[in-house]
C-alpha cells in the first residue's frame, strides 16, 4: 500500500502522507523506500521545481518511528545500520537541488522531526495540536536521524539541549522564536503556504536570521564556550538521572562531536550511539513499557461500557479536586459535593487556580478557563444526583464512613449509577458489604496529586460485572489515566506493595539508619523520591492506616512489622500537612526533622551501605508484587510492572517488578532473597511463586 | 392578541433559580454581565443535574448590551458546559426581556420544535457599557481612512475638550426623553396615589423580603454563586433593607421631580447586578426524564400603549387579558407575582385594576377587573426589596409564582410586569 501520494499542483509535487493500515503515520522503511523513490521522480522531472511534505491525518505529521523496526533489529550494529539508511535519505533530502518543504500539522515526533529537520523550509500551523519533539531519549534512545545534529545547527545548541534531552514539546510559538519554524500559518493555510516557499526559494536559498540571544551566540561560536555548555549540561543531567539512564549524556557527546568534527562525520557518530542505545537494558525496558502503556489505551470491555455524562465526586479536599479537575478535562460534568457548599467551592477554586497558572502561560484563553471551570457544580446536597452515571468518593479512609456514604448515594442515586471508591486501602467487598447494589460498587484508586499521577487502578470484586468494570475504565481513559483493572483484597496491588516498602524503610531507621540517606539511597536507586519524603507527602496518618489495615497479612507471614507510624502518629506527626513530619516545612531548603530521631533511637546515626538499603527496601516490593501475581489480586505481570511505575514511581528503567525479575533471573533473585532472609528475618521470605519460576527457569514476560 | 392553547405540547416550569441578587457596585462589581449569565446557568446546571445534551436551545433576556457579548446566551452558553451544537438567542424587551425569553421557549415548546429550553435574564448595572460623545466617537471612525501621519491633525480640527467627556446612558425613554422615575411619579399622581402609601408599600416590600430570606423561603430559587478569584460565596441578596422604618423612608427626597416628587430612592427598585434561569421542558419530555413540573404555563398575553402619560400602567392592561382566556377571575388566583419597578407604579396599577371607571375607559369593560388580596400578592418579596437586574426579574416572577404554588398549595399563579416602551406582559401558571 502506498503511504505517499504525489499529486501536481503547478510545478509543485505535494506529498501527502497517509499510512492506510495506520491512525498515524509512522517513520519505517516503507516510508523511506517511497520518499527515495520519490526523490528519484522529483530529480528527474523537469517540470517540477520542488515539493511539499504534509500529512493526511487529522492531527498528525508523523508519530516518530516504527518501534517494530526497533524490535526486530537484536544488535547494535543491526541498529545502526538502521539509524545508516535513514540518515542517507535525509541528507538527500537536506542536499537536494530542488526545495522540499515540510508543512506540519499535529503531533511531530521523533522521526517526524529528524524528516523535518532535514527539509529546506519548515511551515507549521498555530492549532496547539502541533507538538514538535525529539522523544526518543524517553525511550532511552538518542535520535538517530540526525537529530542531535541538524537541530542545535538550526536553533542553537543551549536551545536544543533541553528539547533533545528531555524529549519535549515545542508548540508553535516557541517553535516560531527559537527559528525551527519558519513560517506559523493557519492549519488550513498550509498547502498554499508550501507551494509559495517552493517558488520562492527555487532558485534561491533560504536565508535565515540568527535568533540566539547575544551571550547564547558568544558561548556558541567558539570550542571553549561548547566546552563549557557541554559539562554544564553533563552535570545536570548527572544530578537528574542520578546515573541511571544511559542515553541523555550520549546526547550530549553526539552533538559535541558533531561540532567538533563537523556534520557528516556527526551523523555517523549519531547511528553509532544510536545503535549502542538500542540494546541497552535501559531502553529495551522503556521501549517495552510503551507499547504496554500503548495496550491500556484500548478499553478491553468497551462495547460493554455504559455512557457516562454526570459524574459526582464526594469530598472536595486534594484528592477529590484532582479527581474533578482530570474529569472535566474531556467535558464531563461534575458535581463536586463536600459536608459544606464553602468546601465543595474551596475544590472548585483550587481548580481555578490551577486553570489561571496555564492562563497565565497562554495555554489556555480566559474564555477556556469559564468554559472548563463551569463543568464544576459545587453542592453540599445529592439533590441533583438522580441524574449521576458514576459517584467517586474520595472521603476520608474510614470504612463505617464509607458504608454511611454508599447507603446515602445509593438512596440519592438511580439503579444504574456506579459508586467507585478511591480507597487506598479498604477491601471494595467491605465497603459493599451493606449495600443494596453491591455489584454496581467498584475501587477506583487515584495517585495524587492527581492532575500529574498517571495511573488509575480499577480494583474489582467477584460480584462485579463487566459492564461496571469497562464503564470505569472508559470514565478513567477519558480523565486520562493509564489504567490497571486489579482484584480485591487489603491494598489491593499499589498499596499492598508500598506498604512493605515503607515498612522496611521504617525498620532500616529503628537499626540506627539516617533519613536522608535512604531517600537518598532510593533516588539513586531510580525511585523519584525517597520513601521518607514521599510518607511525608502522603501523610504519616495514612501510612499507619495502611498498615493497620494490611498488618494481618504481613504477621500471618511471620513478618515483622514496625510500629512505628502509629507511634508518630500518636505523638503528632502526620508529615507534611500539618507540618510535622521526616522533613522540616518551615525554612526554605528541606532539612531532616532530626527531632523524629527520639522515636528511632536518639540522634547517633549508623552509616549504612547504599546497596544494602537499596535491596532491603526494593526486595520488599518486588516480593510482595510475586504474592499478589500469586495470589490473584494482579491478572497480569505486565499490570504489576505498569501499576508500579505509573503509581509508585518504581523506576522505569528497570521496567517494573516483574520486568526486573525477568532481566535478573528468578534463580539469581530468590538466592538474594534467601540471603536477606537469613540475614534479616522472615519478612524476607521468597513468595512461592518465585521459587516455582527460579525452579523451572521461566521468566514473566515471554517478551 | 389571543394566544390559543390548544396545542399537544404543553410547557412546564421544571426548576428555576438565579443568583442571589446584588446592589450594584458590591459583590458582582468585578465580574460582566457574559459572567454572570454564566453562573445562572451553571447554577440550573448544577441544582437540577439535567443532562446538557438533553437541551435543545438556549434563551436569555438582557436590557443593556455589551457590545462584546451582544448575544450574551450564546456565548455564556458556550461557557457554561453546554453542547456547543445548541443554539442560543438574546431577547430584549426592556423590564420584561427574560419573560420574553420565557415565553418564546413555550412557543417553542407549544409548537413542538424544542423539548427542552432554557430561558433566564442577565443585567449588570455595575459595568453598563459608557461611551465617547458622537463627535469624538465620528472622529475615533474617521481615523481608519487616515493615510499620512499629517491626516492625524485632522483629528484635532474641530475638536472640543468637551467632546472628550464620556456619555454615560441614563435610564429614559428614548421616544419622550422622560426617565421611567419622572414618568411614574406623574401617573401616580395622576392616580392620587401618596407619597405615604408609596413609603409603606415600600416598607412592606423590604419586610417580606427579609422575613422571607430569614424563613429559608428563597433558598430553593437562590443559585449561591462563587465570584472569583476568591470564590467567596454569595448566597443571599444583598438588596433589601431590613431595619428599614417609614421615619426612614419619609426622610428620603424625591428622587426625579424634585419639587412635587413622591417617588424616591427608597420606594423605587434599586440598580442591581443578577441573574436568572429556568428549564422549560415539553411536560411529556419531563414526565418521562423523572422531572416532577412545578408548574404549566398557560396563557400569556403582551401588551403596550402610548409612552407619554402612563408609561408603566401595562399589568392593569394585561391582566384581564389572559383572565378571560382562562375564563378565571382574580378570585381563582391563588399567588401574585408582579414586578414592582416603583411602588407608585404597582400602586397605580392596583388602583386601576379595582377601578370601575378604568375598565369601561381602558379596557372597555362594563365593571373593574377586580380587587387583589395583598396576602397573595408578592408575598416572598418583590422587585423593590429584592432588585430588579432588567433583564433577569422575569425568571425570577415565574420560579417564585411556581415555588410559592407549591408551598402555599395554590393551584393557579398570576405574573404580571411593565416595561419601559409602555409595554406590559402577563401569565397564568397552574400547578399540577
Amino acid at each position: 500500500m502506498s503511504i505517499l501520494k504525489v499529486e501536481k499542483e503547478g510545478n509543485v509535487a505535494v506529498v501527502t502522507l497517509n499510512d492506510p493500515d495506520e491512525k498515524v503515520n509512522k517513520l519505517n522503511e516503507k516510508l523511506i523506500d517511497q520518499v527515495t523513490d520519490f526523490l528519484d521522480e522529483l530529480r528527474s522531472d523537469n517540470s517540477l521545481r520542488g515539493a511539499i511534505i504534509i500529512s493526511g491525518k487529522e492531527n498528525n505529521f508523523i508519530a516518530g518511528a516504527d518501534l517494530d523496526m526497533l524490535k526486530a533489529r537484536a544488535t547494535a550494529e543491526e541498529l545502526e545500520e538502521m539509524s545508516c539508511v535513514g540518515q542517507e535519505v535525509l541528507l538527500e533530502i537536506e542536499n537536494f537541488p530542488k526545495p522540499i518543504v515540510a508543512c506540519i500539522h499535529g503531533s511531530c515526533m521523533g522521526g517526524g522531526t529528524e524528516l523535518a529537520l532535514a527539509c529546506h523550509y519548515r511551515i507549521i500551523s498555530d492549532s496547539n495540536e502541533t507538538k514538535i519533539a525529539l522523544s526518543e531519549v524517553k525511550l532511552g534512545l538518542i535520535p538517530g536521524m540526525g537529530g542531535t545534529q541538524r537541530l542545535p545547527r538550526l536553533i542553537g545548541i543551549q536551545k536544543s539541549l533541553p528539547y533533545l534531552l528531555t524529549g519535549k514539546n515545542m508548540y508553535s510559538r516557541q517553535a516560531a522564536k527559537t527559528g525551527f519554524a519558519d513560517e506559523v500559518v493557519n492549519r488550513n493555510k498550509l498547502k498554499q503556504a508550501g507551494i509559495r516557499a517552493v517558488q520562492k526559494y527555487a532558485n534561491r536559498k533560504v536565508e535565515r536570521k540568527d535568533r540566539r540571544g547575544f551571550f547564547e551566540r558568544i558561548l556558541e561560536n567558539n570550542g571553549l564556550g561548547r566546552l563549557i555548555i557541554f559539562s554544564q549540561a553533563h552535570k545536570k543531567t548527572a544530578a537528574q538521572t542520578r546515573g541511571n539512564y544511559p542515553a541523555p549524556p550520549q546526547i550530549i557527546e553526539s552533538v559535541r562531536y558533531g561540532f567538533k568534527e563537523g556534520l557528516k562525520s556527526g551523523l555517523r557518530n549519531e547511528s553509532k550511539i544510536f545503535g549502542q542505545m538500542g540494546v541497552t537494558p535501559e531502553s529495551k525496558a522503556l521501549v517495552q513499557l510503551f507499547f504496554e502503556m500503548n495496550k491500556t489505551k484500548k478499553n478491553p470491555g468497551k462495547e460493554k461500557a455504559k455512557q457516562i455524562k454526570n459524574i459526582g465526586v464526594l469530598g472536595a479536599g486534594l484528592m477529590g479536586s484532582g479527581i474533578a479537575q482530570v474529569s472535566i478535562e474531556n467535558g464531563y460534568h461534575v458535581w463536586l459535593k463536600d459536608q459544606k457548599l464553602e468546601r465543595a467551592t474551596g475544590g472548585k477554586k483550587t481548580i481555578y487556580e490551577n486553570l489561571q497558572k496555564d492562563v497565565d502561560k497562554k495555554i489556555i484563553t480566559p474564555f477556556e478557563r469559564d468554559e472548563k471551570l463551569s463543568l464544576i457544580h459545587p453542592t453540599e446536597t445529592y439533590e441533583s444526583f438522580k441524574t449521576m452515571d458514576l459517584v467517586i468518593e474520595a472521603v476520608f479512609e474510614d470504612l463505617d464512613l464509607k458504608r454511611k456514604i454508599v447507603a446515602e448515594v445509593e438512596a440519592a442515586t438511580n439503579d444504574q449509577c456506579i459508586f467507585a471508591s478511591n480507597t487506598s486501602s479498604l477491601p471494595i467487598k467491605d465497603i459493599a458489604a451493606n449495600a443494596n447494589r453491591p455489584e454496581n460498587i467498584i475501587g477506583m484508586h487515584y495517585f495524587s496529586p492527581v492532575q500529574k499521577m498517571p495511573l488509575l487502578e480499577i480494583i474489582k470484586t467477584d460480584r462485579t460485572p463487566d459492564w461496571v468494570t469497562a464503564t470505569a475504565y472508559e470514565a478513567g481513559l477519558k480523565q486520562g489515566k493509564t489504567i490497571i483493572v486489579v482484584n480485591d483484597g487489603p491494598g489491593f496491588y499499589t498499596t499492598r506493595i508500598i506498604a512493605p516498602f515503607m515498612n522496611e524503610a521504617l525498620l532500616l531507621l529503628e537499626e540506627g539508619a539516617d533519613i536522608a540517606q535512604i531517600d537518598r539511597a532510593m533516588k539513586d536507586f531510580g525511585f523519584p523520591v525517597g520513601p521518607f519524603a514521599n510518607l511525608d507527602e502522603v501523610g504519616i496518618d495514612v501510612g499507619a492506616h495502611v498498615a493497620g489495615v494490611l498488618s494481618d497479612i504481613f504477621k500471618a507471614r511471620g513478618g515483622k512489622t514496625s510500629q512505628k507510624a502509629t507511634e508518630l502518629v500518636n505523638a503528632g506527626y502526620k508529615g507534611r500537612k500539618n507540618q510535622k513530619g521526616f522533613y522540616r516545612y518551615n525554612g526554605k531548603k528541606k532539612e531532616v526533622n532530626t527531632d523524629i530521631y527520639q522515636f528511632f533511637g536518639g540522634q547517633d546515626r549508623d552509616r549504612m551501605d547504599d546497596e544494602d538499603i537499596q535491596f532491603r527496601i526494593a526486595m520488599m516490593m518486588i516480593n510482595e508484587a510475586v504474592y499478589c501475581l500469586q495470589e490473584g489480586i494482579l491478572m497480569s505481570p505486565t499490570d504489576g510492572d505498569i501499576g508500579a511505575i505509573f503509581g509508585l514511581g518504581f523506576p522505569p528503567f528497570l521496567g517494573g517488578p516483574f520486568r526486573y525479575i525477568d532481566r535478573e533471573g528468578a534463580d539469581e533473585i530468590l538466592d538474594f532473597m534467601q540471603e536477606l532472609e537469613n540475614d534479616y528475618g522472615r519478612r524476607f521470605a521468597p513468595a512461592d511463586l518465585l521459587q516455582e519460576y527460579a525452579r523451572q527457569n521461566k521468566t514473566f514476560h515471554s517478551e | 392578541m389571543i394566544i390559543s392553547n390548544n396545542s399537544t405540547h404543553e410547557a412546564i416550569l421544571a426548576y428555576g433559580g438565579r443568583i442571589p441578587f446584588q446592589r450594584s457596585l458590591t459583590a458582582y462589581k468585578d465580574l460582566s454581565a457574559f459572567d454572570l449569565a454564566r453562573l445562572a446557568l451553571e447554577g440550573l446546571i448544577t441544582r437540577s443535574g439535567i443532562q446538557t445534551e438533553l437541551v435543545d436551545l438556549v434563551l436569555m433576556g438582557t436590557v443593556i448590551q455589551d457590545v462584546n457579548t451582544s448575544n450574551i446566551a450564546r456565548e455564556a452558553s458556550l461557557a457554561a458546559g453546554i453542547p456547543k451544537n445548541v443554539p442560543a438567542f438574546t431577547t430584549t424587551m426592556a423590564c420584561i426581556s427574560s419573560n420574553a425569553a420565557v415565553t418564546s421557549a413555550i412557543e417553542k415548546i407549544r409548537t413542538g420544535q424544542n423539548r427542552v429550553v432554557i430561558a433566564g435574564g442577565v443585567e449588570t448595572m455595575s459595568d453598563i457599557p459608557i461611551r465617547f460623545r458622537k463627535k469624538f466617537r465620528q472622529k475615533l471612525l474617521e481615523t481608519r481612512k487616515y493615510k499620512s501621519p499629517t491626516d492625524f491633525l485632522k483629528f484635532f480640527k474641530g475638536l472640543r475638550p468637551s467632546d472628550l467627556m464620556p456619555d454615560i446612558p441614563s435610564i429614559s425613554e428614548y421616544s419622550t426623553g422622560e426617565t421611567m422615575g419622572a414618568s411614574c411619579d406623574k401617573m401616580a399622581a395622576k392616580y392620587g396615589i401618596t407619597r405615604e402609601e408609596q413609603d409603606r408599600y415600600a416598607l412592606q416590600s423590604h419586610q417580606k423580603a427579609a422575613e422571607a430570606t430569614e424563613k429559608g423561603l428563597l433558598s430553593g430559587e437562590l443559585f449561591p454563586a462563587a465570584v472569583p478569584p476568591r470564590f467567596e460565596l454569595v448566597t443571599v441578596d444583598n438588596t433589601f433593607r431590613a431595619d428599614t422604618t417609614l421615619e426612614k423612608l419619609a426622610a428620603l427626597k424625591p428622587a426625579f421631580e424634585k419639587k412635587y416628587g413622591t417617588v424616591t430612592a427608597g420606594n423605587s427598585s434599586a440598580l442591581t447586578d443578577g441573574a436568572s434561569a429556568a428549564l422549560i421542558m415539553d411536560r411529556q419530555t419531563a414526565e418521562e426524564h423523572g422531572i416532577k413540573p412545578k408548574a404549566v404555563f398557560r396563557s400569556y398575553t403582551y401588551v403596550a400603549q402610548q409612552p407619554a402619560d402612563e408609561l408603566l400602567i401595562g399589568p392593569a392592561m394585561a391582566v384581564p387579558v389572559v383572565l378571560d382566556q382562562m375564563r378565571l377571575t382574580l378570585g381563582d388566583i391563588d399567588v401574585f407575582e408582579f414586578h414592582e419597578a416603583f411602588a407608585g407604579q404597582i400602586l397605580t396599577v392596583l388602583k386601576a385594576l379595582e377601578s370601575d371607571e378604568f375598565a369601561r375607559e381602558r379596557l372597555n369593560r362594563s365593571s373593574r377587573v377586580g380587587e387583589i388580596p395583598m396576602d397573595k400578592f408578592n408575598s416572598w418579596g418583590g422587585s423593590l426589596s429584592l432588585g430588579h437586574p432588567f433583564g433577569a426579574t422575569g425568571t425570577r416572577l415565574v420560579t417564585t409564582a411556581a415555588n410559592r404554588l407549591e408551598k402555599e398549595d395554590g393551584q393557579f399563579a398570576l405574573v404580571a410586569a411593565c416595561a419601559a416602551g409602555g409595554l406590559g406582559h402577563a401569565i397564568v401558571m397552574e400547578r399540577v
